[in-house]
This record gives C-alpha cells, sequence and structure tokens, in this order.
C-alpha cells in the first residue's frame, strides 16, 4: 500500500534540529536489520572457517585448512608449473641463439632480472652497476668474456672457489708481500701501468717500469697489457678500474694482489635460472 | 518534545511497502518510453557493431579488451598509456551530470538510470501478466496461492529472469569478440568468468529490478544525496502547485468559480508558456485580483486537487508529490501525466503538478507570471558548466587528433647513471619503449639531438633501426655514449633529445631526456 499523504505527521523528529531543519524519526528498512544479523552469522562463520581466535600456543587454525604459506607454495608451484614448458625451452636452446629469440629472449631477461636481483644484486649493485672490486656489468669490458657461452660458465662455476672444480681460476702474484718486486720496482711499475693511460705519477720511471712490466706482468695481461680474458686478467690500458685507478689503489693491488671471489651458481640455481640470469646480465652492457 | 506526541516510542524497523504503480498515459510517460527504447537498445545492440580494422585487429566497434589491453571506439583505439583520455570522459559525465541536475534537477534518476530504465521494464511485465494497480493489489493480498497466483507468479518471474539474463548476456559481449562468445556460451566454451559475470549481473538485474526497486534508490544510491547539493531555486523539478491545489478535497465541494477561474486566466496569459505548457492560473481562494470583484470568495472553497491520490497511485517510488520536492522522487513526471488526465476530467487546466522551480512558486503566490522556462535553464550556474563540459570535451578532441601514429617513452637507468667504457666514453643507457599502433610491423629508426657529441646505439644490433611488430610495445635499450673528453662526458648533466622515426612513412616523436656526465 502506499504511504499515505498524512504519514510525515505521524513519524514525528528526533528532537534535533539545525537552522530550523530537523531531523525526521523514520524507521530503518527492515530488510538492514537482517543484513545486520546476517553480517554477524558471517562474522561468527569467518572465524570458524580461518584461522581466527588466540590459543595459549598459536590460534584454531579454522577448518577450511587455509594457510598461507600454502598458498605462497601454491602459487609458486603454479608459476613453475606455468613456466616449465619456456624453462625447457631455454634450457634446451642453443646459447648464443637466444639474445636473438624475441619469445625466450623476452622471458629470460624478465626471468633473469627476477633471479639477478635476488642472487646478484648484493654485490655487483642494481642493473650491474658495480662496486669497487665487483666489476661492473654495465659496461662494455668483460674480465672474463662476454660472450653468452662465456658468461654462462661464469656465472654456472664461480670465480676462485673451491666448491667447483671448474670455477674460473686465476691468481695474481702478490709482488711486493712475496718479495718478488721492491718497493721501488712496485713503484715503476704502478707509473708504467699509469701511463698506458696517460696518467703517470712520475714520468721518469716509466721506462724502467715497462721493463719491469714485460717481466713480471706480460704473461697474463699481455705486452700491451691489453688483458687476457682466458686468465681473467683485466685490460690495464683502458679507462675502466676494478679496483681504482689512483696510485694508492694500484700500488695496494700490485704489492698486496687481489683475490675476487664468486660462487659457482649452478649449486644454488637451476640451469633455466642460471640461462636467463646469464641472457640479462648479457644484454645489461650489450654483451659481446 | 512536543507534548502530542503519542507515549509510545517510534518502532525502530520498518518492513518495505510494495507499491503497485498504476498505469499511466501522456507526454511524459511516452517520452519515458522512448528513452526507454533508446537505452535498452544502445545497451544490447552495441556490441553487434562492426567496424573494419584491418586483418590484425579485431572488428567489434565497441570493445574493451582486457587480455591485450586495448579499448576500442569505432576509430579511436586507446592504449593503456592513454587512460587520461577515459579519465577525460568521466569528467565530462561528471561536469554533464552537474549542468543536467543543476538546469533539470534529477532527469538522470528518472529516465536514463539503469535501476529506473529496468525496473520501468520490470513493471511493465508485471503489468502485462498481472494486470493494472487493483488486479495485482488483489493478487497480492490474495493469501492462499491458488493455481492461478502460483501460475500468474512464475510467468512473471520468468519474463523477469529471461530478461535478467539477457542484461547479463549482453554485458560480457563488450569484453570480447560477440558473435564468437555467443556461440561459445551455447556449447559451454566460454570462458568460466563470463559464466560467473552473466550469473552475478543475473542475479541483480532480477533482484533489483523485480524486487529491491526504488529501496536501491532510497538506501543504496549514493546520487539523491548528492544531487540536493546541485539543485536550486532555479532548478526545473516535479513539483505540486500548493497555492493551487489547496485546500484540497473529495467529491462535489463547491471550488472557486468559473468567473474567477476565467479572470485568472486572463489576468496570466502574458505570462507566456510556462514549464509544462500553457495553463491558466487559479487564484487562491482567498486572493484578490483587480480584475474580477470575487463575489462568492468564502473560507470553505476548495482549490483544484480533489485528493483523488492519482498522482500517487503512479508513483513507482511510493510517495505523495504534494508533499512537495523529497528525497525519494526520481522526478520521472509520471505523476504530472496522471494529474494533467484528471484535471482534463474535471475540466480544470493542465499542470496542477507540473514541472517547475521553486522561484516560479514564490512567484506565482503573488500573482505573477512564472519565468519561461529558457531563462531557467540559461542561468551564469548551467553556462559555466557547459562551458566547462565543452571545453574538456574540445581539448579530448584534440589531443585525440594530434595524438602521434608513433609514440615514444624513455626511462634513463640509474643506476648506475652512467658508465665508463674502456676507451674512456661515458655511456648512458635508456629503456625505450616504442609503440606500433598501426595493424602492421613498421620500421622505426631511434636517434639523438642536443649535442653533436652524442651519438645513439641499440642494443643488439649495430643498426639505427628496430623492427616493432604490429599493435604492440617493444622494449628497446637505447645506449647514449660520449666520447672521452666531450664536453657532455665532463659536464654534470645534459639535456638530449630521443628521437623515433617511422621509416615507413616519416611519422616522428621525441621524448626529452638527459645525458649524465663525469661531473654528475
Amino acid at each position: 500500500m502506499a504511504k499515505q499523504p498524512n504519514d510525515k505527521q505521524e513519524i514525528g523528529t528526533t528532537g534535533h534540529e539545525w537552522d530550523g531543519i530537523e531531523e525526521l524519526n523514520n524507521p530503518l528498512p527492515r530488510w538492514w536489520l537482517w543484513i545486520f544479523y546476517a553480517t554477524i552469522l558471517w562474522g561468527l562463520w569467518y572465524t570458524l572457517a580461518y584461522p581466527a581466535w588466540p590459543m595459549i600456543s598459536g590460534a584454531t587454525q579454522g577448518y577450511m585448512g587455509w594457510s598461507t604459506r600454502e598458498n605462497v607454495a601454491e602459487a609458486i608451484a603454479e608459476a613453475e608449473a606455468a613456466n616449465a614448458e619456456i624453462n625447457a625451452q631455454l634450457v634446451a636452446a642453443d646459447l648464443s641463439a637466444i639474445p636473438g629469440d624475441d619469445q625466450l629472449a623476452v622471458y629470460a631477461r624478465q626471468a633473469g632480472e627476477a633471479v639477478f636481483n635476488t642472487w646478484c644484486v648484493q654485490c655487483h649493485g642494481r642493473e650491474g652497476g658495480g662496486f669497487v672490486g665487483y666489476p661492473t656489468l654495465s659496461d662494455d669490458a668483460w674480465l672474463w668474456g662476454g660472450t653468452m657461452e662465456a658468461i654462462h660458465t661464469t656465472i654456472a662455476h664461480g670465480i676462485r672457489n673451491d666448491e667447483d672444480p671448474d670455477a674460473r681460476w686465476s691468481q695474481m702474484p702478490a709482488f711486493g708481500q712475496d718479495g718478488l718486486l721492491s718497493e721501488e720496482e712496485v713503484d715503476q711499475v704502478v707509473n708504467y701501468v699509469m701511463s698506458l693511460s696517460g696518467e703517470p705519477q712520475d714520468a721518469s720511471v716509466v721506462d724502467a717500469g715497462a721493463e719491469l712490466f714485460a717481466i713480471n706482468c706480460a704473461a697474463c695481461h699481455g705486452e700491451n697489457a691489453m688483458g687476457m680474458q682466458e686468465q681473467g686478467a683485466p685490460n690495464l690500458s683502458d679507462a675502466i678500474w676494478l679496483y681504482g685507478g689512483s696510485y694508492d689503489a694500484l700500488y695496494e693491488t700490485v704489492w698486496n694482489s687481489r683475490f675476487g671471489v664468486m660462487p659457482p651458481w649452478n649449486q644454488r640455481l637451476s640451469e633455466a635460472e642460471v640461462r636467463a640470469v646469464t641472457a640479462y646480465v648479457h644484454q645489461l652492457g650489450g654483451g659481446e | 518534545m512536543p507534548a502530542d506526541q503519542p507515549e509510545a516510542p517510534p518502532s525502530l524497523y520498518a518492513a518495505r511497502e510494495p507499491i503497485f504503480p498504476k498505469r499511466v498515459s501522456g507526454n511524459f510517460r511516452n517520452l519515458k518510453w522512448g528513452l526507454m527504447a533508446v537505452t535498452l537498445g544502445i545497451y544490447y545492440l552495441t556490441p553487434w557493431i562492426r567496424w573494419d580494422r584491418g586483418p590484425n585487429l579485431p572488428d567489434q566497434a565497441v570493445l574493451v579488451d582486457m587480455a591485450n589491453r586495448r579499448f576500442f571506439f569505432f576509430w579511436i583505439e586507446i592504449w593503456p598509456h592513454e587512460f587520461y583520455f577515459v579519465a577525460g570522459l568521466l569528467v565530462m559525465a561528471g561536469l554533464g551530470l552537474f549542468l543536467f541536475t543543476s538546469a533539470l534537477g534529477r532527469v538522470w534518476c528518472g529516465y536514463a538510470c539503469p535501476q529506473t530504465v529496468w525496473t520501468d521494464l520490470f513493471i511493465l511485465v508485471e503489468r502485462w501478466i498481472e494486470g493494472d494497480r487493483n488486479a495485482r493489489l488483489r493478487l497480492h493480498r490474495q493469501k492462499k496461492w491458488d493455481f492461478r497466483k502460483v501460475r500468474l507468479r512464475l510467468t512473471k518471474w520468468l519474463v523477469w529472469l529471461i530478461i535478467a539474463i539477457a542484461t547479463g548476456g549482453a554485458w560480457v559481449f563488450y569484453f570480447t569478440d560477440a558473435p564468437t562468445l555467443l556461440s561459445d556460451l551455447f556449447t559451454l566454451d566460454a570462458h568460466p568468468i563470463a559464466y560467473t559475470t552473466i550469473a552475478i549481473l543475473t542475479g541483480t538485474t532480477f533482484f533489483f529490478g523485480g524486487f529491491a526497486r526504488e529501496q536501491i534508490c532510497i538506501y543504496a544510491c549514493p546520487w539523491p544525496r548528492i544531487q540536493a547539493a546541485m539543485m536550486d531555486e532555479d532548478t526545473l523539478t516535479v513539483g505540486y502547485r500548493y497555492w493551487r491545489g489547496e485546500p484540497r478535497g473529495k467529491g462535489n465541494v463547491r471550488r472557486r468559480n468559473s468567473k474567477e477561474a476565467m479572470a485568472a486566466e486572463a489576468a496570466s496569459h502574458a505570462a507566456g508558456p510556462t514549464a509544462g505548457g500553457s495553463y491558466a492560473r487559479t487564484p487562491m481562494p482567498n486572493e484578490n485580483t483587480d480584475l474580477v470583484a470575487p463575489e462568492d470568495t468564502s473560507e470553505t472553497a476548495y482549490g483544484d486537487c480533489i485528493d483523488c491520490l492519482a498522482c500517487v497511485n503512479v508513483c513507482p517510488m511510493g510517495i505523495d508529490i504534494r508533499d512537495g520536492q523529497q528525497l525519494e522522487c526520481i522526478t520521472c513526471a509520471l505523476c504530472i501525466d496522471a494529474c494533467d488526465d484528471i484535471m482534463a476530467k474535471v475540466g480544470k487546466p493542465r499542470g496542477l503538478i507540473d514541472y517547475m522551480a521553486l522561484t516560479d512558486e514564490i512567484r506565482e503566490r503573488e500573482g505573477k507570471p512564472p519565468k519561461p522556462i529558457m531563462s531557467h535553464i540559461l542561468r551564469p550556474r548551467t553556462i559555466m558548466y557547459t562551458a566547462l563540459w565543452s571545453l574538456v570535451g574540445v581539448g579530448l578532441v584534440f589531443a585525440l587528433f594530434i595524438r602521434p601514429e608513433v609514440d615514444i617513452t624513455v626511462a634513463p637507468v640509474r643506476n648506475p647513471t652512467y658508465v665508463t667504457l674502456s676507451d674512456g666514453s661515458i655511456r648512458n643507457t635508456y629503456e625505450v619503449r616504442l609503440r606500433n599502433k598501426q595493424g602492421e610491423a613498421r620500421p622505426y629508426r631511434i636517434s639523438v639531438t642536443g649535442d653533436p657529441a652524442v651519438r645513439a646505439q641499440l642494443e643488439g644490433t649495430p643498426y639505427q633501426t628496430v623492427e616493432v611488430p604490429a599493435d604492440t610495445t617493444h622494449l628497446q635499450r637505447v645506449y647514449l655514449i660520449a666520447p672521452p673528453g666531450s664536453v657532455p662526458a665532463q659536464s654534470e648533466r645534459i639535456d638530449v633529445r630521443l628521437w623515433v622515426e617511422d621509416i615507413s612513412n616519416g611519422d616522428r616523436a621525441y621524448k626529452d631526456t638527459i645525458f649524465n656526465g663525469k661531473a654528475n
């Protein structure tokens, strides 16, 4: 039945008034009340269905068996199952062909970025920015080679570690500490090396340093100090310095030697992950 | 509290009183039928309009392609990064609503709101099956569920359900290719989300249109609350000419005589057309006009309202418009049609209930003619809303036309801001996104301007050109390299501009960015 015209008079007001505007005391619709009761029932059910009530040790688990840990595990399993096929393709593919394969490359770089940001970023920095002693991966110099194969070997087996027999290995002698060169000779070599990039501290000793270099250093770093990727021996004639290009830093390097270590990642990561991060690192600096 | 309030506290809760709107005919009812046909037609038919975009793109005129993140609207294709077009359309919709509400009150509620349109449709079905108001009332009050009541109720619910399924079903066609989906729906090959969406929308349509009806407007919708702030005393809205109707009374009682009415008509003749068309004004019982000596005036004379409740019986919201404008009123104007019909029958001018503004009410009480409609509609406020609305619209159309066919965004890689290359060059890296909105693959050349010393190099290719497949975004790492000792390499940072050019037709676009040097 429609409201009768005189309904308003029967309703009355709450007694509140602002500037002559009175608040009518209309009753709530009854279905609101039912919804209110329904929410209470829903709330009770919710505490039974899901972990809720605190007990002395732990809380009630709820009959639905819901668990965030399991959800995460399921989500991971789902993601892995979804990626299984392309991961298999990635493992089966020829390494050097990956950057040219649009589908694989996009996948590998995105997956590789996640791997890199989890495992590699601590030392090499975001986007492979590098730190002193930890090579910058986004420049064009590669200590052990910048091809997909070379990067893959480096990541899989690591550098100068004892865990993997196939690890990249080389060791520079500690020329000063082990008494191979005197303080004066080290000074001469350092000045020679600096002269290669046009910044010698003492030009008068460069010639003497060149002789010492040819005898002691050229075997690994090359006659022209261009480096040798098989040995992981850096190019000393370019503008890039792993441990710094100042006189003090170079003196320290020659006197005490350096021994940068990287773990073998094939022991922690799957082959697909290693290949993904290889593809990611390869494109950071343009690769070789 | 006043002393005459009853002792017993008022009830806290009230059950919904069912409403049985009576059939009505008239101008506004016809307008509503027309609008219902148009709005429902747009809703149901739009997904079926085809639009040829070439072989690689969908041929549906209006398509929200969630999976590929594209929105197609006839010749316009919107990508996610152009979502400001949608935001602009929403701003226009908002301003349009302000405009219409300030000029014409709740026309949206009364004529175009889906809740109103579908409720109207459901009431129409209800009337076809169960009869008009009185028959429906009888059926409602009949306690016993005999065969006839069961049959009528089931038929009605079945037809409602079919409409509801069609409503939910039409919705999903906007999100994927309609003909494919239709056949998939019948062969049970469609995605579960399609079925779920249809089920939910079927349920809400059935419940909102069939049972909740005015409760949605009164309790669930925020709009009735907001609109009060958007109307003012010049807004045209449905109202009751209190001065003309009151005191109301039934039956063969004494009313203002024809002489008074004719004199009043002469007095208001110069008023011109009013909101609902022209009507002859009937003066208040005790009102003295200079044109006629009111011989027969008495306190007992009644106004034009014969208290027949026609306006109440047709109201889909179950209110009495004679109480004045109120929150529940959706201004569907059906009470105007109902009252005009009665006024014609009792030989009174139309417009006892009419579209009118509050200022008109005051003017009419003073014996002045109401203001013409256009002077209500054309006010500084509505003109300003129209101007703003047009401004946003023109801006959007302009933006749409200058939108480049080639699109580029540039994100400099910030860590490290630069690297030193082995030859001492300084290199910055940029993640460049190239968008090809064409239906075919296009070759894009990337170049840099800003400093002659800086050159661009693309990752993974010795060339300056990259091919972007049709309708995709291509992520390309781009290196900018400054030779050792050059100004850009030594400075803190310089401004550069990255260009992309579609070699096939010469279209170009650019983005400004910065190049970080060693002094950084």
